[in-house]
């Protein structure tokens, strides 16, 4: 399952929901990003999540699909923000069940790298000296890479 | 010949592309989306990048090349040798930042 939502998440009870679906998943993977106070060296104040609306939640889908049909696991929950967050916020979130830790695991992290590179949205930070767009990281890109080999 | 204006407003629409422009392009084209004529001689994304490139000023600093842009085909991220037709939906963004 797929949201892209201005409001918070209680990752608690998404985890539990995804946890007591069906009695056959072993393992559940987790992944939850926050905003951080600093940024390339910069104080954030403030962060703005911008998207393609549509577009995101069809890249966000097809990612757990792909994930889906790499591993063997049975549900994958992605949850992302939009709008103006404060440090701390949570912005993401990633929940993968099956049978044994090794596939969630990997379909977790294969989920978020993917999500980093190809889904539509932007941060914009407001810092101690003025707003400014983030910069793609060819890390991320890297990160991606690794799963394509 | 008239064509009843319902048909030709359908005309019309057909040959028509939405473009979208997203996060620190569309801040610095001033634009969030348009609707163009797709011309005659355009068949990828890489000719339609050209054809806003040659708008000069901010469209040519954005579009020549110099600066990253990714492409979403009806919002698919595409190659910019992907190929386009009247009625597509296309974005241009910068590279992206979620997660």
């Amino acid at each position: 399952m797929v949201k892209v939502q201005h409001e918070d998440f209680d990752a608690g009870a998404e985890i539990a929901k995804l946890r007591l679906s069906r009695p056959d998943i072993g393992a559940v993977a987790v992944f939850i990003g926050q905003v951080r106070d600093i940024n390339d060296g910069s104080s954030v104040v403030s962060m703005t999540l911008e998207h393609y609306p549509g577009m995101t939640e069809k890249a966000l889908e097809d990612i757990v699909a792909q994930a889906k049909s790499r591993w063997d696991i049975f549900d994958a929950l992605v949850i992302h923000r939009i709008g103006t967050l404060q440090p701390a916020d949570q912005v993401v979130m990633v929940a993968v069940a099956g049978a044994h830790r090794g596939a969630a695991f990997n379909a977790c992290e294969f989920i978020m790298d993917y999500l980093k590179t190809q889904a539509p949205f932007w941060k914009k930070e407001v810092t101690g000296s003025g707003e400014r767009w983030v910069e793609a990281r060819d890390s991320d890109i890297v990160a991606k890479a690794r799963w394509d080999q | 010949m008239h064509l009843p204006v319902s048909v030709a407003q359908s005309l019309t629409l057909t040959l028509m592309l939405k473009l979208l422009y997203f996060a620190r392009l569309r801040e610095v084209l001033g634009v969030a989306n348009e609707e163009l004529v797709l011309p005659a001689n355009i068949s990828n994304v890489t000719g339609l990048m050209a054809s806003l490139a040659a708008r000069g000023g901010v469209w040519q600093s954005q579009f020549d090349g110099s600066t990253r842009i990714r492409a979403a085909v009806n919002q698919e991220l595409v190659a910019n040798s992907a190929t386009i037709q009247a009625g597509d939906e296309i974005a241009f963004f910068p590279p992206v930042t979620g997660g």
